[in-house]
């Protein structure tokens, strides 16, 4: 397959650029949040509480007299480490099952698209409140509720690309010498549907940020002293009255994170695949 | 066609029934006693015993199962642990507001997203088009129940001109009560404007692009016309698809929502009702969200069979 | 753009004027916190139960002012005998229940018995563990006979779980209370809110308002927001600690800071190592800032306390110092109990802020000490199950809001895993003896052998924060038990 990605189009296309950009700070903050803060955040100052933004602390101080800088800063981990890995769980067994089903066909596939239908009519949230009701709160099983629901996704669409690439000619010529269906799918199927996969995978890890600061929200996701953007926005809603920078900046996080994700995802298709360039 | 219909029914059929087994396996498997939650900390193992009797706590699994499921098809969804009502009745209490939460933030994105997405597919590549698509992008982005915190903070807490949550009741007054449901409406309706929005106006463009389109602009169609009468109705198909797709969304996922504004809708009943270990009201409503999906779902497929008669051989 | 169409227009419609009267007012919305599962406080221990039904529908042979102290009720008045085994209650006349029956002996016979039962699902059948007998001798005399004479029983009958309901509406209490009290129950929208009007046909003083709604809001911030905006016009218990101050400041509102019996500990497993060590539990108390606690989590709401015990109570003792913050003692301590580096625990915290929060407080100054404690968030359901059943858990926060509860520290198999037999000795001489200065003198030696030997970490009273309407008067002060007794509450203008 033909890929138009020299540098020079890359540089081109806007939302690639600010995508990569805003993903690429998000990551470094990530990582450097691992060596230097600006504050620790294990110990608490309960007289500097509620501090609003000044030059000491940039974006204020929450109810303990913690940073929130340095909290957004040690929170990015976790909305990326449960995105990341549920992403993994659904491309990991989701991507196999869609090029298990388009190989296979008949029922096989038949039984694929139904179980995909059951999954999918369970309502996501409520579903995920369930499994974390039986075992417990807690960032591993945010990302088992999460990984759950990208299972079908990452079938259903690996199947389809897959089976569109059954009817083409490599693939037929691949079958007419003799190679079986398990080696023309490692060989021919898979290598050429990582685009399709790929833009999936940015999709689904923005969604999946979004559903952990959901998750956390409600009380469900990373449990304290683990900072994480939903858990600082939960704590941040009965002080609303009283320290708003509390709510404002963990916020804004998730949507500069999400929106560079997005913009990414886009970005991506548009370079990648020019005939999705409509889709969503 | 007629055969499809009535596959795509009974596979519906089916995939309802193995939610129904999965909902009770895995609600069984819940760890905490109803019972031992209903009398609290002071109360003596055997007045916890008589009441888990009361419940009937000690039949056999299979035997409460099809005892339930027997129930759901003659419209008896069992009897609330904590409150002692009808299950069925707490779900109709619950509706009246979820319903019309669900009903107004989807007017509220239809009636904003569409004509935005037909402005922007129109202006292509214009100032209008990118900016519309920049919010939209920026929109998809922002995590509801944020959004829902900033509302509060500016209508309630500082404007004090909207009630910052809760819910008076119909029986109340009418006024009072859509009063409480436009912030949560607001709320709820932005992300799902921004999708619509994109989608709306990329499914106009595709359309656009096709040649029946072009044949009728080379007729000498004004463009007005070709956009209004032959593109729109068909780049409406998708659209409505997602539409469709978004009310089953907001009748279950306004989980969030709802508690930021403590409304009494069906998200937050299950929500109680998972702490509470009331899981007969747990299994009533996901049974019927799940049916909910089934039957849109379906609707969707039949709709989609009757625009486009060749799926009726296929699958 | 649209968008702020839509804005604009509700913001116009939300300016209109609302039709309120301004004629003497009648009517109150309150706020609670908690929707009661149901409304009969003879089958279930959920606090708000009785934060509804307590004294506004139900009311038993003797009820709790608002100081704590035991006031007649349905017993006009009552004789003991010279042994301290049998009372009499002598019933008022002329007593209806909402359902229009009559009450007499024959209902209190019922009400005691069926809560004996075994069959009963009654919660605190404690309560009538001293009972032998009840006779009903007329029908406005009841005989009750005790096993052993307790200086507790007129308290006991007082509680909420005790309360005199009849034989024809017993089994239907939860949905449809009837009761002899001044209010009935209107209407009940589950998951939002409760309303009782006044009972026309009152055998006492009748209430002063028609009506009152209970709005349920389990949010703090909502709780705000609701007060500013007058859709709540009574916060008995207000959840929003860190709002109050500004609620003083506003002349609108009157803010009542008052006691509750609910006293907040951190609870150790006593028999799971390390904590069947009393110098770890030592330390780990010594470790521990009370205040910084208390500012931290209840935004400086709450008295510390040292030991089991109400510090508004006569017999009250302060022992905090006995634990005073002090690191290098705590440091001390742990390594004379052969813990020198610390050790790794867990803490499981129920959902309530005080749990929520102040548990991650303590981690943090557990941590300065070496003691690397996980938080564990649990529900209620599960903290029922696991910590407080099966006592599976190393240490965990929650408050103790039941009166007169000292003795649950005698009380085998509690979930402390707590023995000791000179405790035990004590509790039982306390239930046998009326109050006096002899029991106020046992009290105080329960409440210093317990601050020495920490079963578990004593941290703070829970305050009661009561926050309304300036104009609203004769709401309770204290909460010497948990319930909103509205009989006396009206409007001043």
């Amino acid at each position: 397959m033909k890929r138009a990605t020299s540098t020079k189009s890359l540089i081109a296309n806007r939302s690639f650029l600010i995508g990569a950009t805003i993903t690429l700070i998000i990551g470094v903050m990530a990582g450097l949040s691992f060596a230097w803060t600006p504050y620790s955040v294990s110990t608490l100052d309960i007289v500097a509480k509620l501090k609003p933004p000044s030059i000491s602390h940039w974006l204020g101080t929450d109810h303990f007299g913690r940073d929130i800088l340095s909290m957004i800063m040690i929170g990015s981990r976790a909305s990326i480490f449960v995105a990341f890995v549920s992403v993994a769980i659904g491309a990991g067994i989701g991507i196999p099952l869609g090029l298990w089903a388009a190989a296979r066909g008949g029922l096989v596939d038949e039984m694929l698209m139904r179980f995909n239908d059951l999954i999918f009519a369970f309502p996501a949230l409520l579903s995920a409140v369930m499994i974390t009701a039986i075992f417990g709160p807690g960032a591993i099983n945010a990302i088992i509720a999460i990984g759950i629901f990208n299972i079908p996704v990452f079938a259903r669409v690996a199947r389809g690309a897959a089976l569109a690439l059954w009817v083409r000619e490599f693939v037929l010529a691949a079958r007419a010498i003799g190679k079986g269906e398990g080696r023309i799918t490692i060989d021919h199927i898979l290598p050429n549907m990582a685009n399709i996969l790929i833009i999936q995978g940015t999709i689904q890890f923005s969604l999946g940020i979004l559903a952990e600061a959901g998750l956390s929200y409600v009380g469900l996701g990373a449990q304290p002293p683990m900072p994480s953007w939903g858990r600082m926005l939960f704590e941040a809603q009965t002080m609303i009255g009283l320290a708003p920078h509390m709510a404002l900046f963990p916020g804004l996080a998730i949507v500069v994170t999400v929106l560079g994700l997005n913009l990414l995802g886009d970005g991506l298709r548009d370079l990648l695949d020019p005939k999705l360039r409509y889709m969503r | 066609m007629l055969s499809y219909a009535s596959n795509r029914v009974f596979i519906g059929i089916i995939t309802l029934l193995a939610a129904s087994v999965i909902i009770f396996a895995v609600l069984e498997v819940v760890p905490g006693d109803p019972a031992r939650l209903m009398l609290g900390m002071n109360a003596t193992e055997d007045a916890v015993r008589a009441l888990q009797e009361q419940m009937g706590f000690n039949q056999p699994l299979i035997w409460r199962y099809f005892n339930w499921l027997g129930g759901l098809l003659t419209g008896d969804f069992g009897k609330s642990y904590t409150y002692s009502v009808p299950v069925i009745d707490l779900i109709k209490e619950r509706i009246a507001v979820s319903l019309p939460l669900a009903l107004i933030s989807l007017a509220l994105s239809t009636m904003v997203a569409i004509p935005i997405g037909i402005f922007a597919a129109s202006r292509r590549g214009s100032v209008a088009d990118t900016s519309a698509m920049g919010i939209a992008q920026i929109g998809v982005a922002i995590p509801n129940f944020w959004f829902a915190l900033l509302l509060v903070y500016v209508f309630a807490v500082v404007l004090r001109l909207l009630p910052a949550g809760g819910f008076t009741g119909w029986e109340n007054g009418l006024w009072p009560s859509v009063k409480s449901l436009i912030l949560p409406s607001v709320a709820l309706a932005l992300p799902q404007a921004s999708i619509l929005a994109r989608v709306t106006r990329s499914s106009l463009l595709d359309v656009l692009g096709e040649n029946y389109i072009r044949t009728a602009r080379a007729k000498g169609l004004s463009r007005r016309k070709v956009l209004y009468h032959h593109a729109l109705r068909n780049a409406l198909i998708p659209v409505l698809t997602i539409i469709g797709m978004q009310f089953s969304f907001l009748l279950a996922g306004t989980i969030i929502v709802e508690n930021v504004f403590y409304l009494p809708g069906l998200g937050r009943l299950v929500f109680q009702a998972i702490t509470q270990r009331d899981l007969i009201v747990v299994e009533g409503v996901v049974i019927i969200l799940v049916a909910t999906v089934i039957v849109v779902n379906l609707l969707v497929d039949l709709s989609y069979a009757i625009v486009d008669p060749r799926l009726w051989s296929r699958r | 753009m649209n968008i702020w169409k839509v804005f604009l227009f509700g913001t116009a419609i939300a300016l209109l004027p609302s039709a309120t009267s301004f004629a003497a007012k009648t009517d109150l919305v309150l706020g609670i916190v908690l929707e009661p599962p149901h409304l009969d406080p003879t089958a279930g221990a959920a606090a708000a139960i009785d934060e509804i039904v307590y004294a506004n529908i139900f009311e038993g042979l003797t009820r709790i002012g608002p100081k704590g102290d035991v006031l007649p009720a349905l017993a006009e008045s009552w004789t003991k005998s010279d042994d301290g085994k049998v009372y009499t209650f002598k019933l008022h006349k002329d007593v209806k229940f909402h359902d229009g029956t009559t009450f007499d002996a024959g209902d209190v016979k019922f009400s005691l018995d069926r809560a004996r039962n075994e069959k009963s699902t009654n919660a605190q059948k404690g309560l009538f563990a001293a009972i032998d007998t009840v006779e009903s001798v007329d029908p406005l005399t009841v005989k009750v006979t005790l096993r052993q004479p307790s200086g507790d029983f007129l308290y006991n009958m007082a509680w909420g779980d005790a309360v005199i309901v009849a034989p024809e509406s017993a089994d239907t209490n939860k949905d449809k209370p009837v009761g002899t009290g001044p209010f009935k129950l209107e209407n009940w929208a589950k998951g939002s809110q409760i309303v009782i009007a006044k009972n026309p046909d009152y055998w006492g003083s009748p209430a002063q308002l028609n009506k009152a709604t209970f709005r349920i809001i389990p949010d703090p911030a909502a709780a705000t927001a609701a007060l500013l905006a007058g859709d709540v016009q009574a916060f008995p218990v207000f959840p929003s600690y860190e709002t109050i101050a500004q609620f003083q400041a506003d002349p609108r509102f009157k803010v009542v800071i008052g006691t509750t019996e609910g006293e907040t500990v951190m609870g150790m497993n006593n028999k799971k190592p390390p904590f069947d060590n009393v110098k770890v539990r030592q330390a780990i108390a010594h470790a521990i800032d009370r205040k910084t606690v208390i500012d931290g989590a209840m935004f400086g709401f709450g008295t510390p306390i040292g030991s089991f015990f109400p510090p508004h109570h006569p017999a009250y003792l302060d022992l905090t110092a006995e634990t005073a913050y002090d690191s290098a003692l705590a440091k001390k301590l742990l390594t004379e109990a052969g813990y020198p580096e610390g050790f790794k625990t867990t803490l499981k915290l129920p959902p309530p802020t005080y749990a929520r929060r102040g548990g991650e407080i303590i981690a943090a100054q557990l941590r300065d000490i070496g003691i690397e404690a996980e938080i564990i968030p649990v529900e209620w359901a599960q903290w029922l199950d696991q910590v407080f059943k099966n006592k599976n858990y190393d240490m965990t926060i929650v408050s103790h809001t039941e009166p007169n509860d000292l003795n649950i520290f005698a009380r085998d198999d509690y979930y402390f895993n707590y023995d000791s037999p000179p405790f035990k000795a004590m509790i039982k001489e306390i239930e046998a003896i009326s109050d006096g200065p002899e029991r106020t003198e046992l009290y105080r030696q329960a409440q210093k052998l317990l601050a020495a030997d920490e079963p578990a970490v004593f941290l703070f009273q829970l305050p009661k924060t009561g926050v309304w309407d300036a104009k609203i008067e004769g709401l309770w002060e204290n909460g010497p038990i948990q319930a909103n007794d509205l009989t006396a509450v009206k409007w001043t203008d």
